[in-house]
């Protein structure tokens, strides 16, 4: 009989419990983020591809010494490098990233010297084939065009 | 004119009630429709449908149409005429109930000596059409879904008929009209609090709602009775599911609530159905919460709670009510 009506009265209490829980998030905001339309701030520390830093001018920070290429665990960096007339250091001539090996351990940014390449605060890449994620990232530093479609 | 002035007059009103309450029936579906997903994005802290019309208002609509423009799929070896029947035993009936509640005091179809049991019989009706559809969908998972719904109404419906009764006790009548008109001083709500939740609990169980929904338990049953329909004839269910809910608490409202009765509106006689309405609705509210708030009810613990504490409770209720009447 006392459990009879100790379970009656738990009971009672844990529904009533439960109806203040949901009333409290009746009138909570709304945390749903309407996503195409809203966008919420990259955290810091997130991992995108890997981009090359600009300098003042524009132009890409490396030096094309190649230590993020021969550093790389999956070796999907191709750099080369030329001085052409009037330039002071060398530049990058091509920068490829094959972005389907990549696994975003950071050593490229970490054994650069110039601190020139880094993590995009990309996350919304997509495409229809695997070539379309070997990235130009010079191309990718002058233009947006070359690279898979953000979503 | 010569024509209409040939028609009886009971007849003119007879199908103008009809005709209301079949557009009652399907826009008060769409309404409730989109409260309930709009409230369930709330309560979780979502937005709920957005995307169609403002606020996602045309949401239910849309939907309607999609159902509509899809095509009927039936299974092999299905009870063939009964399997297409049963959405519409589901349906059908749900007009009737509409047509014996008084909303406000000239505003009821018809006024029955026995407008309450009616209003009973009817609202069982859906459980037919629910083992109906178990039953001839040839699957396990919608026969076990009209069983458990069968056995959850029978068990249900005792200490609803016993709620029903305590307040008949007070009143001496079955019409639904002369129950709001006692209820002039006070609400029976105040008198018979254990009787109303009794009944509220009771007929959340009735309508398979959450968190007595187990004839559709989508975690153990896929859908549960439903499991085989698609397009209209599912969306014929979800009408009749919501349209039961409606009237389930429009009997509520008139049994506990006062009905009509209210703060005076200066629009004139109908006008007090707005108060019928708010207190329906609330009651819709407070359905909604539940659902979104409680787990679902094991099979065993449901017909625990009914056999071991609703019916019993309802029983010295009555008793009580009974004795109470007698000596004052």
């Amino acid at each position: 009989m006392k459990k009879y009506f100790g379970d009656l009265i738990t009971g009672a209490k844990s529904l009533m419990a439960g109806f203040a829980v949901t009333a409290r998030a009746l009138v909570s905001p709304v945390v749903t983020v309407q996503y195409p339309r809203e966008k919420i701030a990259v955290p810091k520390g997130h991992r995108g591809h890997p981009y090359l830093v600009p300098d003042e001018t524009g132009r890409p920070k490396c030096i094309a010494c190649g230590s993020c290429m021969r550093l790389c665990p999956s070796q999907c960096i191709t750099v080369q490098g030329e001085k052409k007339e009037g330039d002071k250091r060398k530049y990058p001539s091509a920068f490829i990233v094959d972005y389907t090996r990549c696994s975003l351990c950071g050593t490229c940014s970490e054994a650069c010297p110039v601190a020139a390449i880094e993590y995009s605060d990309e996350y919304g890449l997509a495409g229809f084939t695997s070539g379309e994620f070997v990235l130009d990232l010079l191309h990718d530093l002058s233009m947006k065009e070359n690279t898979p479609q953000v979503y | 004119m010569d024509l209409l002035s040939n028609i009886p007059p009971h007849l003119i009103r007879m199908v103008i009630a009809v005709v209301v309450v079949l557009g009652f029936v399907f826009a008060n579906a769409t309404v409730l429709g989109y409260l309930e997903r709009k409230l369930a994005g709330r309560f979780q802290r979502r937005l709920g449908p957005m995307e169609v019309g403002w606020q996602g208002i045309l949401q239910m609509p849309v939907d309607g149409i999609k159902l509509i423009a899809k095509q009927l799929i039936a299974p092999d070896n299905v009870a063939g005429a009964l399997f297409y029947l049963a959405p519409l035993v589901a349906l059908s009936p749900v007009a009737l109930p509409f047509l014996v509640i008084p909303f406000a005091p000239g505003l009821q179809a018809i006024d029955l000596d026995i407008g309450v049991i009616f209003l009973l019989a009817m609202i069982s009706f859906n459980t037919v059409a629910v083992f109906l559809a178990g039953w001839s969908s040839n699957n396990n998972y919608s026969m076990i879904g009209a069983i458990r719904a069968v056995a959850q109404n029978i068990a249900y419906e005792i200490p609803i008929l016993l709620c029903v009764l305590a307040v008949v006790l007070m009143t001496s009548s079955f019409s639904m009209r002369s129950i709001i008109e006692a209820q002039k001083n006070i609400w029976f709500i105040l008198l018979q609090p254990l009787a109303f939740i009794i009944m509220f609990i009771c007929s959340m169980a009735e309508t398979n709602r959450s968190p007595f929904d187990l004839p559709e338990a989508e975690s153990e049953l896929t859908a549960g009775f439903h499991t085989e329909y698609c397009g209209i004839a599912f969306s014929l269910f979800m009408i009749a599911e919501y349209s039961y809910m409606f009237v389930n608490c429009c009997l509520i409202t008139t049994l506990f609530l006062g009905g009509w009765k209210g703060m005076p509106l200066p629009l004139g006689e109908y006008s007090s159905c707005i108060w019928f309405f708010i207190k329906a609705y609330l009651l819709m509210f407070i359905i909604v919460w539940c659902r979104w708030t409680f787990p679902r009810v094991r099979f065993d613990q449901l017909m625990n709670f009914a056999w071991k504490y609703l019916i019993p409770f309802s029983l010295i209720n009555l008793l009580l009510t009974a004795i109470l009447v007698k000596l004052l």
